[in-house]
């Protein structure tokens, strides 16, 4: 992981982003400089109205930034493309369409040449790879919300997206539901080497999928204050995870974060670079 | 529990049915049997000079009836008219059905039209917030006007009478169509929008698969409202053209004082009516989806 890393060009490059809404408005967050490596598992955390979703969205292309540039791969995101994959928090998946319908919308999309046999073949792997193949049939109206959720994200995987965005996936579930996925995610992305950036309210959810923790202080003006790196072994599950020695020192520091200090790091104004004995890899911002 | 419920409600239709009915045989038999009986001496040798049989001796034929018919009289005129629809003797002397038809093709025309013309056009009015304001105060303008006012306008420009019929339904059944499908197409979620935009998709695929399932059902509702109206409307306009359909059929009979026969008009327009509301109700569910 750390040597791709520690490569000279990063996969994704963001510089100076800043979104203002109304004029005369402070911009509900400004400066804000990260980058991401290929293959890595991004989490950012902040309270609401910090403007994760919105940064998510410039991403995605579906949003545009009031300063600031998003290069990925070597070319600026200027729209929102293929080869970048969302997961919306509410699904979004087309109610008229079953399961397969959907994941074949999306598919043929992306391979606009391939036969119907060829888009059945290729979608019915990515349900398969989230335990639906049972219900693809059904519409998306006869699933529970983590089903749906499962459609979403084998939607996003199956147009092979160099990155893939989520937004608060599992926002919405029961805590069961939502491990179960979590764990499904877990093992999907480190059998794909998929690059994933995601928002989540939840410290253990970041501390189980991250590599790397982005903490946003408090809107407005709210910007990256901290850039926390998992120390936990990748391997890491969540029926164990709680009994790694660094597990609550870590979910300790990023609780006081949430609670005390991205408060604090709004009201000095100033870039917080607050090291810290997690913080392995501290980017400047 | 469902089926029992339908069970009960049919049967409750039907005992309003045969009240109706009851009441209606009634009203009609107290006032057959009213004239005879007043008919004075000097009415009866009146009309025995005017080459009518003395009404003592007449056997009412079977089917003349004076006013308004009993409800057997009128079942014996329905039977008549059902069993051979299709007869065509001359301008004024036309089976029922081939009346219905004239004017079930005259809507369909016109609805067809403006289904062409409504549907589109509202798919670009609600894709564009620019668009949809500069044609609002039209829309708002031409919306309210009875389509029968706009009769002497298309029969001065048009001239021919059927045609004039065909525009009457074309711009009554236009409004509901437009502004339904501008509603829909404007009020599609914008996450299903945004999965698009993410997938890169067409114009034309965006149009197709997204945003007309989603605006489907909200477009099927215009349809349905805007055939009601252009069923409403049909019977009206045809009553002044003439010629031929079902509402010029009413307003003959009128003139020849058959109430049988206007009656059964009356209920024939109900009808098919009726029919044409169910389809679009099976077509609109169909299209429904659950969210």
């Amino acid at each position: 992981m750390s040597n791709n890393i520690s490569t000279s060009r990063p996969f994704v490059q963001v510089d100076g982003l800043a979104k203002t809404y109304r004029a005369g408005q402070p911009p509900v967050f400004e400066h804000v400089d990260f980058t991401i490596a290929r293959g890595e598992f991004i989490c950012i955390i902040g309270h609401s109205g910090c403007g994760k979703s919105t940064i998510l969205n410039v991403l995605a292309g579906l949003e545009r930034a009031s300063a600031g540039t998003v290069i990925m791969d070597g070319r600026e995101v200027a729209g929102p493309g293929l080869d970048r994959g969302v997961v919306f928090q509410s699904h979004a998946l087309l109610p008229w369409l079953t399961v397969e319908g959907n994941i074949a919308f999306a598919v043929k999309s992306r391979h606009p040449g391939w036969s119907a046999a060829q888009v059945s073949a290729h979608g019915a792997r990515f349900i398969d790879m989230v335990g639906l193949t049972s219900a693809a049939r059904k519409k998306p109206v006869e699933l529970s919300g983590g089903m749906k959720q499962r459609v979403g994200i084998a939607r996003a995987f199956a147009v092979e997206p160099k990155m893939l965005l989520l937004d608060e996936p599992f926002g919405a579930l029961d805590a069961l539901t939502r491990g179960v996925i979590q764990d499904e995610l877990l093992a999907i992305c480190a059998a794909t080497r998929q690059t994933v950036f995601m928002i989540t309210h939840d410290v253990d959810e970041a501390i189980l999928l991250a590599d790397r923790i982005f903490l946003m202080s408090n809107g407005p003006q709210a910007r990256i204050a901290e850039i926390v790196t998992n120390t936990l072994p990748r391997s890491r599950t969540r029926a164990t995870i709680h009994h790694d020695p660094q597990f609550y020192p870590l979910r300790n520091h990023l609780v006081d974060f949430l609670l005390r200090r991205s408060k604090n790091v709004q009201q000095a104004g100033i870039n917080a670079t607050d090291l810290t004995l997690f913080t392995t890899d501290l980017e400047p911002t | 529990m469902h089926m029992q419920l339908r069970l009960k409600a049919a049967l409750l239709s039907l005992l309003m049915l045969l009240v109706l009915v009851g009441i209606w045989q009634i009203a009609t038999a107290q006032r057959a049997a009213a004239p005879v009986a007043t008919m004075s001496a000097e009415e009866a040798e009146y009309a025995a000079l005017m080459g009518q049989a003395p009404p003592a001796a007449a056997a009412p034929a079977p089917d003349k009836i004076d006013g308004f018919p009993s409800p057997i009289q009128f079942a014996r005129i329905a039977a008549g008219h059902l069993a051979n629809p299709f007869y065509d003797r001359g301008p004024n002397d036309k089976g029922v059905g081939i009346q219905l038809a004239h004017s079930l093709l005259r809507v369909s025309m016109g609805f067809l039209l403006a289904m062409l013309v409504a549907i589109p056009l509202g798919f670009v009015i609600g894709m564009s917030p620019l668009l949809y304001r500069a044609i609002d105060p039209f829309i708002q303008v031409l919306k309210p006007i009875s389509p029968l006012a706009w009769m002497p306008i298309a029969l001065y420009t048009i001239k021919d009478s059927s045609v004039s019929g065909i525009f009457v339904i074309f711009i009554c059944s236009i409004w509901p169509m437009l502004i339904n499908t501008a509603f829909g197409v404007a009020g599609v979620r914008r996450d299903w929008l945004n999965v698009a935009r993410t997938l890169e998709v067409s114009r034309l695929r965006l149009a197709f698969l997204v945003i007309l399932p989603a605006a489907a059902p909200t477009i099927i509702t215009g349809m349905r409202i805007s055939m009601g109206i252009a069923w409403l409307v049909i019977v009206a306009a045809e009553m002044l053209i003439g010629g031929n359909g079902i509402g010029y059929f009413l307003w003959n009979e009128w003139n020849n004082l058959s109430l049988a026969n206007v009656l059964f008009a009356v209920l024939m327009i109900g009808l098919v009516g009726m029919a044409l509301d169910l389809m679009f109700a099976a077509l609109q569910r169909k299209v429904t989806y659950v969210e």
